[in-house]
């Protein structure tokens, strides 16, 4: 199945409208919110992940928002992992909801699933050897 | 068949050759398989470790005398504070000390780990002059090499058994146990549970004073019970304590210890730690020895508590298993909770494998505790008095 994570920033105009029902009516996409920070009367940003759609629906649907005026980018934050300085204590997985770090069972092991992570950031400060950066 | 056994032996074994290690996670089937006397003929030592968060570790350091010389009052290592109310050029430094004007980012703990890594640090020190000590300061770079005595003193590590914590409160918390998100959103805890050295010796018949051990690589000693040394806390049916009971006072050279093994932490909006390596060795002297080191993670318990209310007396939620922890979910009131670990029980099993071949090559041989541990219980608390009183 084709996902596609982006970024949109809303105008404040724009931050009362249902756009993401439009999405999912009118382009039959499945959108899954990973981050939304929506104050009516202020500039909006939310991070979405599309699918259960083509790639040309998806490409639709984001014209769509580009047409009401949100500004549309790939997700292109990741977060990037020191391996060799890690000593697997776990304690970023405390903080990370979306299971992208986790301390394989077996070999005890930090395993850093970058397809799960939705770059909330949350890791980075709870990390207590500061190895968890964010790249732009 | 040899129903006991004594240090001597065991150490006659190692110098031959002809000891058989194993680990405290490897012991766990071959009890349950074979039973603890067949178990106690084939079995010498059992490794045990830990590499967790320490707070309460440092440095005693000599600096060597300068020329003039100098009485050092105040004494700073990469703007980090060592205490040197001691003779001229010692001092220690503690782990959680921050440098001066570096929000928490660098402390002793870095100090100590830049040292181990082979780098040189900035050393400062101010003085008041003496007839014998006339200079006032100094200003210098100093690495281990350089130093007469550069040696570990922690005066609280490996405890026996710690809480599990939790946040009811609506806020995130910012702990020395991690990142506790609200509505008891997530739990950490600290232990390496069937790996860990004072749960699979909860009663200290071998580990005691004057033990040689594996510290942070290189080698360590025992050298007193721990602050705030508590095993009396309540036990379970197996025999462990339910919460942190035991501690150790470890020492050991810097010199032959590694970065891999002693790792400077920063605990975000609480402030700096080390992480210390340790490894114990247990010889099996007698069949309930190696019944107390087969315990496994489904009989070691420990306490949850609400680190949500920022009380002295945390309320106490609910006990739970390391097997249980280790899943990655607890209950607690019919609610799931994730759970994670602060400790790394990856880097506890490289010690312990570690260890388990320097007494298979030779290299490490067993110390009979010189005086045990005591058993004295309770940990008192800070009363605030109005006046002296009587």
């Amino acid at each position: 199945m084709i996902k596609k994570r982006v970024v949109l920033t809303f105008p404040s105009e724009l931050s009362e409208k249902p756009l993401t029902y439009h999405l999912v009516k009118d382009f039959d996409l499945a959108i899954n919110i990973l981050k939304a920070k929506i104050t009516p009367g202020e500039e909006g940003k939310m991070v979405l992940e599309l699918s259960n759609g083509s790639a040309e629906m998806i490409q639709q649907g984001l014209d769509f928002l580009i047409r009401q005026g949100v500004k549309v980018e790939p997700l292109s934050k990741e977060l990037v992992l020191a391996d060799e300085e890690c000593i697997h204590c776990g304690a970023c997985t405390a903080v990370c909801r979306s299971e992208a770090l986790q301390i394989d069972p077996e070999s005890a092991r930090l395993v850093f699933d970058r397809e799960k992570c939705i770059v909330c950031e949350l890791c980075v400060p709870s990390c207590p050897l500061g190895i968890i950066k964010v790249l732009f | 068949m040899a129903n006991t056994k004594t240090f001597e032996e065991i150490n006659e074994k190692i110098k031959k050759g002809k000891v058989t290690v194993v680990t405290a996670e490897e012991i766990i089937p071959m009890v349950k398989e074979e039973g603890t006397a067949a178990v106690l003929e084939k079995v010498d030592v059992v490794t045990t470790a830990t590499f967790g968060a320490m707070c309460s570790s440092g440095a005693f350091l000599n600096f060597g005398h300068a020329d003039p010389p100098i009485k050092m009052y105040k004494v700073w290592l990469n703007d980090v504070p060592a205490y040197t109310g001691l003779a001229a050029v010692d001092a220690y430094l503690g782990a959680t000390e921050p440098a001066e004007g570096l929000n928490l980012s660098y402390g002793g703990a870095h100090v100590i780990e830049d040292l181990v890594a082979g780098k040189k640090v900035k050393l400062r020190a101010i003085a008041y002059g003496t007839d014998c000590y006339p200079r006032k300061n100094i200003e210098t770079w100093v690495g281990l090499e350089d130093l007469n005595q550069a040696y570990l003193f922690n005066p609280r590590n490996a405890y026996q058994n710690y809480a599990v914590a939790v946040n009811s409160s609506d806020k995130p918390i910012y702990t020395y146990m991690g990142t506790l998100l609200p509505n008891l959103g997530n739990a950490t805890y600290s232990t390496s549970g069937e790996l860990s050295p004072l749960l699979n010796d909860p009663d200290f018949q071998t580990i005691g004073i004057g033990t040689r051990i594996f510290l942070a690589g290189g080698e360590g000693y025992i050298a007193w019970e721990g602050t705030q040394h508590n095993p009396g806390q309540k036990r379970n049916k197996h025999g462990t304590p339910e919460n942190a009971a035991g501690t150790l006072a470890v020492i050991g050279d810097l010199r032959g210890m590694k970065r891999d093994y002693l790792r400077a932490a920063v605990f975000h909006q609480y402030g700096i730690s080390l992480y210390v390596g340790i490894g114990i060795p247990i010889p099996l002297l007698n069949e309930e020895i190696v019944s107390r080191v087969a315990v496994s993670n489904h009989e070691l318990t420990t306490t949850v508590f609400d680190y949500g209310v920022p009380s002295r007396n945390r309320p106490a939620l609910g006990t739970v298993t390391y097997a249980e922890l280790r899943s990655g979910k607890i209950k607690l009131n019919g609610k799931t909770i994730p759970t994670a670990p602060l400790s790394s029980l990856y880097k506890a099993r490289q010690i312990a494998a570690e260890l388990k071949e320097k007494i298979l090559n030779g290299q490490f041989f067993l110390t009979a505790p010189v005086k045990q541990l005591p058993f004295r219980s309770g940990v008192k608390p800070l009363l605030e008095r109005e006046e002296v009183g009587t």
